[in-house]
């Protein structure tokens, strides 16, 4: 499949091909979509929407959308140099086309019925603000009552600052709705973690996984790069926040390459409860 | 705890208070001397100085607060834990890394009540406050604190949380032993604690490093803390691309103990002493334990199913009231 990934020529139309921000050949777009927004050359991982997470994680036509009505609003009345949040907030509404960072819903996954949540980094940077707590929090509600398996997928810069000690709070409000999920489902909550998954979000949520996937490459931690540099005034191993860092380190189960989380994902269900939930 | 004696210490709105105080001061010594009698010179003066103050302090901007709250002479945790403790016994280590200063965990009581007392540590003097990072907690700090935590759960301690920190330590070592893990497991399983948890905001609420020890059945504000998801100069660093506009970023964040109050983050301010708590210690520490005695009387009697349910519903329905 050379001819997939040799140089762009002039006349190539825009739009049809990307560069690879790893091996740095040109793509042909529709390549990178049939590859889980992966380089079919390197196998590089772009960034991924929350819907086509949804679309290639779920079995065909069995996600069933909750809280699709929760959207962020802008509480605290907050303006920063830029203008205010209330903008913002409907800016990247018309850019993503989703009420806020997250998308969540019951689906089957290879089969077995599951409840997912998905963060979209291409909405104000996955952060985390009351909208995107209160729909981890109603997926894990939903798959604790139905007794399934919960599986969020992260990719956020953390706590959404625009919603002040609000966004904080999420933290807290996530990690109670985890406590109970594992108190009273009897079924596993399972955590992806992408690029970039930081601050907050890392401290809450996304760190609870009974489970812990990360995709490879991924850049994972509490303080960001800049922050930690800023303060030790000196430079950072090489590799260092990374998710094979951090499985090294001891906390993460398996780096899985996107197009394999489904599977993987229904193995481990399959793997950890007595009876698929499928029937 | 000495009293702020101007020069160095004082706020820059602070600076007109010193001079009132000095010259009080003055008057004082004056009229101790016995040359003259200036016991009406005195009692005007103290007016005008206590007006002064009140007059000053009702309209401090959020800024000015956050200014307060990070006060060198303010009082600390260890001077609260210092202040109510009797026979206080002091507790080390997360029995799987070390010992992180910038976690006190103590056992003691406070009244009548036998408790836990869990609160970040910042220091005395500049040693101290090199080895506790400032109050920058590490993962084994709360580590540390998780398991004492659970020490108190078996024997049925009431455990009281006091949060002044500017923020989880942001370093190498930091990330490579699960800051964010360390973090996320402890607001997890403060929410299963089988006892009353009484969380105080006594300085700096910084973030998810507050938070780390910050989930109760009661949480209690001090009137000039504050409490944010980020610090004013890291928020004005992001949004107006410059640490200078930490004023603003300030304002903007909603993070005094009143604005938390409204958006139903903290369930009680407690009153700080006139001019803040640095003026008078003692009376801080009196008021705040009061406030903290009374949580734990009333959480006394609830039973523990209920007080676990009621916990969970507070933070799982956190600024509910403000979506409808």
């Amino acid at each position: 499949m050379a001819w997939l990934t040799r140089k762009k020529k002039k006349d190539t139309p825009e739009g049809l091909w990307q560069r690879c921000t790893g091996c740095e050949e040109y793509i042909f777009k529709q390549q990178i979509h049939d590859a889980h927004e992966c380089c079919p050359a390197c196998g590089e991982h772009f960034p991924i929407s929350a819907r086509r997470r949804v679309a290639v994680t779920s079995d065909e036509g069995t996600f069933e959308e909750l809280g699709a009505d929760v959207v962020g609003r802008d509480i605290l009345g907050f303006h920063d140099a830029k203008g205010g949040y209330a903008e913002k907030l409907v800016k990247a509404r018309s850019v993503s086309g989703l009420g806020d960072a997250c998308v969540a819903g019951r689906c089957r996954i290879r089969g077995i019925r599951a409840v997912v949540a998905v963060l979209d980094f291409g909405f104000l940077g996955g952060s985390m603000g009351h909208a995107v707590g209160e729909k981890v929090a109603l997926a894990l509600d939903a798959a604790r009552e139905d007794r399934l398996p919960c599986v969020v997928f992260t990719s956020s810069g953390g706590a959404r600052m625009h919603e002040g000690a609000l966004s904080l709070m999420q933290m807290a409000k996530t990690s109670a709705a985890i406590h109970r999920f594992k108190q009273e489902s009897g079924a596993p909550y399972v955590t992806v973690l992408a690029n970039p998954t930081t601050g907050g979000v890392t401290a809450s949520f996304a760190a609870l996984g009974d489970l812990i996937f990360a995709e490879p490459k991924a850049l994972i931690g509490f303080a960001g790069p800049r922050v930690i540099k800023n303060t030790i005034r000196q430079d950072l191993p090489k590799g260092f926040q990374t998710s094979e860092f951090l499985m090294e380190k001891g906390f993460i189960d398996r780096i899985i390459p996107r197009r394999e989380i489904p599977g993987e994902l229904a193995r481990a269900f399959g793997l950890l409860l007595p009876s698929s939930p499928s029937q | 705890m000495a009293r702020s004696k101007g020069g160095t210490s004082a706020l820059p709105f602070e600076k007109p208070i010193e001079e009132v105080l000095q010259d009080l001061e003055a008057l004082r010594r004056a009229h101790a001397e016995g040359k003259k009698d200036l016991s009406k010179e005195i009692r005007d003066h103290e007016l005008r100085s206590e007006n002064l103050i009140r007059e000053i302090f009702a309209r401090l901007s959020p800024w000015q607060r956050v200014q307060v709250a990070r006060h060198p002479n303010r009082p600390l945790v260890s001077d609260y834990a210092e202040s109510w403790l009797t026979d206080p016994m002091e507790l080390h280590g997360d029995r799987r890394f070390g010992d992180d200063p910038a976690i006190l965990t103590t056992l003691g009581r406070i009244g009548s009540h036998r408790v836990l007392l869990v609160g970040h540590r910042k220091g005395k003097d500049v040693k101290e406050k090199v080895a506790c990072h400032f109050g920058m907690a590490h993962p084994e700090g709360y580590r540390k604190a998780m398991l004492k935590m659970r020490l108190a759960e078996r024997f049925g301690l009431p455990i009281v949380c006091l949060i002044d920190t500017p923020g989880a330590y942001p370093g190498i070592g930091a990330e490579e032993r699960g800051q964010a893990w360390a973090i996320a497991e402890n607001i997890q399983d403060m929410t299963g604690l089988r006892v009353p948890v009484v969380v105080a905001v006594v300085g700096e609420g910084g973030s998810g490093g507050a938070l780390g020890i910050g989930i109760g059945d009661r949480v209690l504000m001090l009137e000039n803390a504050y409490y944010s998801v980020i610090s004013p100069e890291g928020c004005a660093a992001i949004l107006w691309k410059s640490g200078d506009q930490a004023p603003e970023a300030a304002r903007e964040l909603k993070l005094i103990a009143t604005d938390l109050e409204r958006l139903g983050i903290v369930d009680e301010v407690v009153a700080e002493p006139l001019g803040g708590a640095h003026r008078n210690p003692g009376q801080a520490a009196a008021s705040l334990k009061q406030a903290i005695v009374r949580a734990l009387d009333d959480l006394g009697g609830v039973p523990v199913d209920v007080m676990l349910r009621l916990r969970y519903e507070k933070f799982r329905r956190i600024g509910a009231h403000l979506f409808n």
